[in-house]
């Protein structure tokens, strides 16, 4: 966190100036290491197993906080008798299918609750839709990219045994679950000593509980993996076990990545959902608004109100074209057909489906995993938009790219038509960034970008408007959508740039009479109001841009409620109704937040309540009621459909209601934990230049995991072309512990050739004691650390470790794993084509699959 | 010769001639909450204009600037060591030259080993000392160095003529003369910003407070109670640097608290300003002359060989 | 075996700042002045005793000296377009400004005295300049001691109490040697008893700079500046006693040993110069002597606890 988050982890450090004991847990010995209580070094990719050894000590022992998880928490659902766990089938979960590996989540069900689908989610059997046909069946199972924010509905409440002892509850299936991973588990798999782990152990129970919380952190260590939702979901277990969600100080932070990438998720650039992570429709599906939001219309919870959310959705996209006649235009939204995630993307430019391409802050040829596809599907297109601040690798790939150089592409060859496009940077234009806290903050515009340099929204404006330009006059319904939008965005400056402050207005929605809304409460699914995205909404209350308030937190309360505007209804901390006991009590003097106030019946505290504000502790919802009035009071995640945090999950992931902890795709060793070793519904890219190095490989016997460094940003574009940066880290280099340096013949500060079956690269070596070399059991485990910023061009430039990365992916997410495993040897990578011979040597001698072509 | 040169000095400004005059400001650098984020080297560069300053992998660590320098105004030292090594006793075996490779672990030790994390990573953020006696000052022969009203040391670029005196003088290595400039560069303490009541740019980008900027007397406490509270957490090898105003250097306008000995952050252990011999020097200047004088008269006298 | 305590270091890097001091700029500085300097003590000594030749070549050996110097100083600058800077301010801290102020006048006043050496103009103004250049040249010759000593390199700063001595003989050997080699012996008697009484002067007093400072005195004694450190020593040793005992005599003997004189005080100036370098270069002659004083002082202060 101090690497990436360096300006967030001065309140980790202001917490330990207050006695705060801080934990480190990562493969490498780092800059937050140095000023953590205790590092503890673990191999790369057994995160499930060591917090899963956590969940075990916890249950083991005791010391989940009872009152918290009986009544917060799902712990005494009554899960059916047909589910079947890992553990009695020895890795796999009850639904699994060979053939598709995938899982069928029926069996998964609390007993006598219907089969339920998620928010916008089918009957994932159902056939796809004529079109979708060619598109791989695979990984649809759960589809739990189209479950929004709130997680799959579930509409009856299940059955609860609130003793906890049916042998079927979730509380009982847990601790069945997790029996297996003791702290010698821990340590034959993920090489932390016992006795570290006990520590770790300790230390987190000890500050949990009624009194006390503990806070995760994480950012990609942990997603960045084939397991990577399992993993979260492990630390969503543990700590709603230790009633550590919702209260302050505690939770699990996810730090996020780019400058608002937050922001880039409730206002999507996925593919999957539509802003405030309403699902993206399904093509076969729903085919009108009703059936679309029929599914949570019946459910429990603030996901009730959907319709409203979309309607008004609807209505700021396209005005007065959307009525109630015309199902305020539902039909003009795109639908989804399956997947269509960044790699099936590449794969399908690489197999000449996809002909062109907008690259728009982004640097793929440098920053995704596995660049060589990245380049071919580049190589593949009819035409390539890049927008950038710099000459990035990506708008560069056809003359300077590694494939270049080793003669896999040849310059003439390629048909890319590559437009380069500058971009204005962050402080030549104004607008908001939504950080990891969800607090939108204003920016504003500090001076003019230079030369032919626009924001990313005078261009999407200026773009819109020449394409309807076009279609002037067009009576073909296929360009309604265009047409029909409203693009009327007023613009300033000597540049004529959209206003930014508009589009927020527009964004926080208005009622019928144009007054901007306060509150999301306000929305209405009749069309009188109007919102592009309903958490947002309130940000623009009173006609003022409540993200530009920035009055300093000494001058105001604890939770500082004026700097900045979080969303929801700038709420700084979700479920804060947890921070109460089940009668709306405190837990404790020390930590209580938000309670009842039994004498105004309303709920009060320091943050803006995160629930119906005047429904008592004691309230128990009518029969039949839904959406917010089928909330209990003492249902306090109000976005699930029960309003329970959920230790176990019967639908909406795509590999098993509970974490199982399988190795990495690429391991040096066996699944210690059961018999399966790899995640069974693992998202596979079977692509020629995709080949994965076999498990257990001796040809690749070391583990690589990939990171970044404090003074670079991520592919390089904004820091490898920058003096005062480049030169704080001026050159590729690989990390080793001196165990390796000393078996493999590597030398501090020489030079080192890595190799997977994917590609070779070279990197300076920095022989540290840093890094650790790890036992398990009688087996050592080398772990080399590669940065991944460099690439061809810039001020340093250096090879790119994504060329090393294969892809293998989350089913849920379809992330790439960081992890993998090579071979280091000291000394330069070979150069032009010699680089593809000694690649395919390694495969062939590794047995990588696919073998390279003997044509080659 | 007005101003004094050695040992503890009240009123630094006023014995530099400024009557009225701001109190003393400086920094606290408190390197046990140092993250080695460089973002104090990257603001002080953004903000006065310091050319980049060579692009080469040193292996010393995450530190690839190096030292301080006529271009480089802030520079983070990166210290890897065997965990536990401050508390030992004697001095221990020489740290020179890149990181030693540990021994490889073998054996069944390992295991209890690993109990601590076997390394210690320490990160500090060197910067001109501004000291109380300032060696560069007084030897400048131009006047280019002046003493500010705030106790600070800067360098006028437009008198300097690079005779490089300031260069050896300095005890601390700091000062230097940029190449293909000619002229000695170093931190200014953001004279200009702080003139203006602002906080300097290195102090400003900190984002865990190692650095802190303020009024020298009040942060001399503040180094006092935080050395205090490490003291009780039983924080191994932490002391203070460059605080003492009985040092050899009257102490220092930007001083340090440290979590080993100076010598391993490349910092000297005891520096002396080099004035505080200048009374002897130039008495044995004096005799030398005259010695000089007595062998012309004596040549000159003696016997007719 | 008791390991050796050598202190700890940041990577071996040097602590203080390597001068940037330009060879042969400096020490060729430091050689003219102490030349110049002695040399205008010789030349009015010659008109006091009424020796024109000696008179003569000391007058232009102060006078090219001061000049040569000056240019070396100059250009050693590295802005030299400002070198006038140095006459911005007096300040008795800087040896270099000082140098500065004794220097501009010197090197006007000796250059006065030369000229009209050479060209017999103004004889009387000629004889004034001089002797107005012998007051200020045994400052000239020596402040170069603390010019050097007023820094932080410790092979400088330690020797801060022999320096203006070294400098101040080996002064005296040049000035001596030079006038040996250009005047008739029959009237360099006085120069060869100043270049000997300077080498006295140098080699006592360089003798505790390259073996009694302990630590700091190795870079006198190893590599370079070592090699140039003994050179000279043997050079003025020879000479000097060659000069005394055969000077007189021969006129090759007498060029001779002047030459050897001569040769011994440009390698003393590049050996010192070259010596502060290395003991800048090296963190251990900045960690051991001022961990030894630390140490010394907690002794001390604990000695004082137990009294
Ligand atoms: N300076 C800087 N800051 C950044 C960025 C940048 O490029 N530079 N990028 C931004 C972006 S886009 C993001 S997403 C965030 C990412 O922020 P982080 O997730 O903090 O970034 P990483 O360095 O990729 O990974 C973090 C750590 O995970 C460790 N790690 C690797 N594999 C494993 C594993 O299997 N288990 C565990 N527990 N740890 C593992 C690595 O050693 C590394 O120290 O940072 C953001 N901030
Ligand atoms: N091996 C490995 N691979 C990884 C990761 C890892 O940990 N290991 N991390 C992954 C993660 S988390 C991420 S986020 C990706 C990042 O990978 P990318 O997003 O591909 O890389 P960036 O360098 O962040 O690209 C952002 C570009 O946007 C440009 N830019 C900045 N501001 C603007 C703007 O306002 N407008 C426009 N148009 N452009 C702008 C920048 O110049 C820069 O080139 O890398 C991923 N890849
Ligand atoms: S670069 Fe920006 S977002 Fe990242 S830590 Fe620094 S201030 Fe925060
Ligand atoms: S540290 Fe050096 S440069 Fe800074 S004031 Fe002191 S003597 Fe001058
Ligand atoms: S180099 Fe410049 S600042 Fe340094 S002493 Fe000389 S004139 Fe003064
Ligand atoms: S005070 Fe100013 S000049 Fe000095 S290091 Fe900090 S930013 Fe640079
Ligand atoms: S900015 Fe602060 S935390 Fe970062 S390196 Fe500098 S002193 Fe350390
Ligand atoms: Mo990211």
């Amino acid at each position: 966190m101090a690497e990436c988050h360096p300006v967030g982890f001065q309140w980790v450090m202001e917490a330990k100036r207050k006695g705060a004991t801080v934990i480190h847990v990562d493969p490498r010995f780092t800059r937050t290491s140095a000023v953590a209580d205790l590092h503890v070094p673990l191999r790369a990719g057994t995160d499930i197993a060591f917090l899963g050894g956590l969940v075990h000590y916890v249950l083991d022992n005791d010391l989940d906080f009872r009152e918290y998880v009986v009544h917060y928490t799902n712990a005494a659902a009554i899960v059916g008798e047909e589910f079947a766990d890992t553990e009695d089938l020895d890795g796999l979960f009850s639904g699994y299918d060979e053939e598709s590996a995938q899982y069928d989540p029926t069996s998964w069900q609390y007993e006598n609750a219907p089969q339920a689908p998620a928010a916008g989610m089918r009957d994932p059997r159902q056939p796809a839709g004529p079109e979708a046909s060619e598109e791989p069946a695979e990984h649809e199972a759960a589809r739990s990219e189209e479950t929004g924010s709130g997680g799959p509905a579930v509409h009856a409440k299940p059955e609860r045994d609130e003793t906890l002892q049916h042998p079927r509850c979730v509380f009982q299936i847990l601790k069945r679950h997790f029996a297996r991973y003791t702290p010698r588990l821990v340590a034959e798999v993920c090489g932390v000593p016992e006795e570290d782990f006990l520590r770790v152990a300790r230390a987190l129970t000890e500050n949990s509980g009624r009194e006390r919380t503990s806070a995760f952190c994480y950012a990609v260590g942990w997603t960045h993996h084939s397991t990577g939702v399992q993993t979260i979901r492990t630390a969503s277990i543990l700590q709603t076990l230790l009633g550590n969600m919702g209260r302050p100080g505690g939770g699990i932070l996810a730090l996020r990545g780019h400058a608002s990438i937050q922001g880039s998720t409730d206002i999507p650039t996925l593919f999957n959902i539509l802003p405030g992570y309403i699902p993206m429709p399904h093509a076969a599906q729903h085919e009108n608004l009703a059936q679309f939001v029929a599914e949570d219309a019946g459910s429990t919870g603030f996901w009730g109100n959907m319709d409203a959310y979309t309607v008004s959705l609807l209505k700021a996209w396209w005005g007065s074209a959307a009525t109630p006649e015309n199902d305020f235009c539902f039909d003009y939204l795109p639908r989804l057909t399956g997947h269509h995630g960044t790699y099936d993307t590449v794969v399908n430019q690489i197999e000449g489906r996809s002909p062109g391409y907008f690259v728009i802050g982004e640097n793929p040829a440098v920053g995704s995993a596995n660049g060589k596809m990245q380049r071919l599907g580049l190589a593949s297109l009819e035409w390539l938009v890049v927008r950038d601040l710099t000459m990035v690798e990506t708008a560069s790939f056809w003359k300077d790219g590694p494939e270049i150089e080793s003669g896999e592409l040849v310059t003439e060859e390629i048909g890319t038509e590559v437009f380069f496009l500058p971009a204005a940077s962050h402080v030549e234009k104004k607008g908001s960034f939504t950080n990891t806290q969800r607090m939108l903050q204003w920016r504003h515009q500090a001076v003019e970008p230079p030369g032919d340099a626009r924001s990313d929204l005078q261009f999407y404006y200026e773009l819109g408007q020449r394409i309807r330009e076009r279609l002037a006059g067009s009576t073909d319904p296929m360009d309604a959508p265009l047409l029909d939008l409203t693009w009327d965005y007023p613009t300033e400056g000597p540049l004529a740039e959209p206003d930014a402050d508009a589009v927020l207005r527009e964004i926080n929605g208005q009622d019928a009479s144009g007054e901007p809304l306060s509150s999301y409460t306000q929305l209405a699914a009749d069309g009188s109001s109007s919102c592009g995205c309903w958490i947002y909404c309130g940000v623009y209350a009173d006609g003022v841009n409540q993200a530009a308030r920035r009055r300093p937190h000494w001058e105001q309360s604890l939770v500082a409620p004026e700097w900045g505007w979080a969303w929801p209804a700038n709420r700084r901390i979700l479920y804060n109704r947890a921070s109460a006991d089940p009668d709306g009590r405190p837990w404790s003097e020390r930590k209580k937040y938000v309670w009842w106030d039994a004498e105004q019946g309303r709920w009060t505290g320091e943050d803006v309540p995160d629930f119906v504000v005047d429904r008592p502790p004691d309230h128990v919802p009518d029969e039949g009621a839904t959406g917010p009035d089928a909330l209990g009071g003492r249902d306090p995640f109000i976005m699930q459909t029960d309003g329970k945090a959920w230790l176990y999950v019967p639908t909406g992931l795509a590999d098993g209601p509970l974490p199982a902890f399988y190795e990495p795709v690429e391991s040096p060793v066996g699944n210690a934990v059961h018999g399966v070793q790899r995640n069974p519904a693992l998202e596979d890219v079977a692509e020629p230049d995709n080949p994965l190095n076999p498990a257990g490989s001796r040809v690749f016997p070391y583990v690589f995991t990939s990171y970044r460094l404090t003074e670079h940003h991520t592919a390089g574009g904004m820091s490898r072309t920058l003096p005062y940066l480049s030169e704080l880290q001026p050159e590729m280099f690989c990390e080793v512990s001196p165990r390796l340096a000393q078996e493999g013949g590597l030398e501090h500060g020489g030079w080192a050739t890595i190799v997977t079956a994917r590609s070779a690269i070279e990197a300076r070596v920095l022989v540290t004691a840093r890094m650790r070399s790890l036992r398990l059991g009688d087996q050592w485990v080398e772990q080399v650390g590669l940065p991944y910023h460099w690439g061809a061009n810039g001020l340093v430039t250096g090879d790119s470790a994504n060329d090393l990365v294969g892809l293998a992916l989350d089913p849920n997410v379809h992330i790439q794993d960081k992890v993998g495993t090579c071979d280091i040897r000291p000394g330069r990578r070979p150069r032009g084509p010699a680089l593809v011979a000694f690649v395919d040597d390694y495969r062939r001698r590794s047995g990588a699959h696919p073998a390279p072509e003997e044509t080659s | 010769m007005s101003h004094s040169l050695f040992g503890p000095l009240e009123d630094v400004a006023g014995d530099a001639g400024h009557e009225a005059h701001p109190p003393r400001m400086g920094f606290f650098t408190d390197t046990s909450v140092c993250i080695g984020c460089k973002a104090c080297e990257v603001a002080c560069k953004e903000w006065n204009l310091v050319p980049e300053d060579g692009l080469s992998l040193t292996g010393m660590s995450y530190d690839n600037t190096g030292a301080l320098g006529a271009s480089t105004w802030r520079h983070v030292a990166f210290v890897e060591q065997p965990a536990g090594r401050a508390s030992r006793t004697d001095l221990g075996m020489p740290g020179m030259g890149p990181p030693e490779p540990a021994p490889a672990p073998d054996g069944p030790g390992q295991e209890s080993e690993s109990g601590e994390g076997g390394v210690r990573w320490l990160m500090s953020s060197d910067v001109c000392k501004h000291c109380t006696h300032a060696a560069c000052l007084d030897v400048c022969p131009t006047g280019s160095l002046f003493r500010t009203e705030f106790g600070t040391v800067v360098v006028q670029s437009d008198i300097c003529n690079g005779c490089g005196y300031c260069v050896p003088a300095c005890p601390y290595g700091v000062i230097d003369i940029r190449p293909g400039d000619g002229r000695a560069f170093k931190c200014t303490l953001c004279y200009d910003r702080i003139g203006e009541g602002l906080t300097p740019a290195c102090a400003k980008a900190c984002p865990t407070e190692s650095i802190q900027y303020g009024e020298l007397d009040e942060l001399r406490e503040r180094a006092g109670r935080r050395l205090g509270q490490l003291e009780e957490q039983g924080v191994d090898g932490a002391r203070l640097y460059g605080a003492d105003p009985e040092d050899g250097v009257g102490g220092d306008g930007a001083f340090f608290l440290l979590l080993d000995e100076p010598e391993v952050y490349g910092l000297p252990p005891d520096p002396v300003v080099t004035t505080r011999d200048l009374a002897s020097m130039w008495r044995h200047v004096g005799a030398a002359a005259l010695g000089l004088v007595g062998v012309g008269v004596a040549s000159f006298l003696g016997g007719r060989r | 075996m008791v390991p050796q305590a050598t202190p700890d270091s940041y990577y071996g890097r040097p602590i203080l700042k390597q001068p940037t001091w330009k060879t042969p700029d400096v020490p060729l500085y430091l050689f003219l002045g102490g030349l110049a300097g002695a040399s205008s003590v010789l030349a009015e000594g010659a008109a006091l005793t009424g020796r024109p030749e000696l008179e003569r070549v000391a007058r232009v050996a102060a006078g090219a000296g001061a000049g040569l110097g000056t240019v070396a100083l100059i250009h050693d600058l590295h802005r030299p377009e400002r070198f006038l800077n140095m006459l911005r301010v007096f300040k008795p801290t800087s040896p270099l400004s000082v140098g500065s102020w004794v220097l501009a006048p010197f090197g006007t006043l000796s250059g006065a005295s030369a000229a009209s050496a050479v060209t017999g103009w103004l004889p009387r103004a000629g004889r004034v300049a001089g002797a107005g250049a012998a007051a200020l040249g045994p400052a000239l010759a020596t402040y170069t001691g603390a010019l050097l000593a007023n820094t932080a390199v410790p092979a400088w700063h330690e020797a801060h109490r022999e320096l203006p001595y070294v400098f101040a003989g080996s002064g005296a050997t040049a000035a001596g040697g030079l006038a040996c080699m250009l005047v008739p012996p029959a009237q360099a008697g006085p120069a060869r008893r100043m270049l000997a009484a300077g080498a006295l002067m140098e080699l006592a007093a360089a003798e505790r700079v390259t073996h009694r400072l302990g630590l700091v005195s190795e870079p006198y004694q190893q590599g370079r500046p070592g090699r140039l450190m003994r050179t000279a020593r043997v050079l003025t040793a020879l000479g000097g006693s060659a000069a005394l005992v055969a000077g007189r005599r021969s006129r090759t003997v007498s060029v001779v040993a002047g030459a050897a004189c001569v040769a011994a005080s440009v390698m003393t100036r590049f050996g010192v110069f070259e010596a502060g370098l290395a003991s800048a270069r090296d963190p251990r002659y900045v960690v051991e002597p001022q961990r030894a004083r630390l140490r010394a002082r907690h002794e001390e202060a604990a000695a004082t606890m137990a009294r």
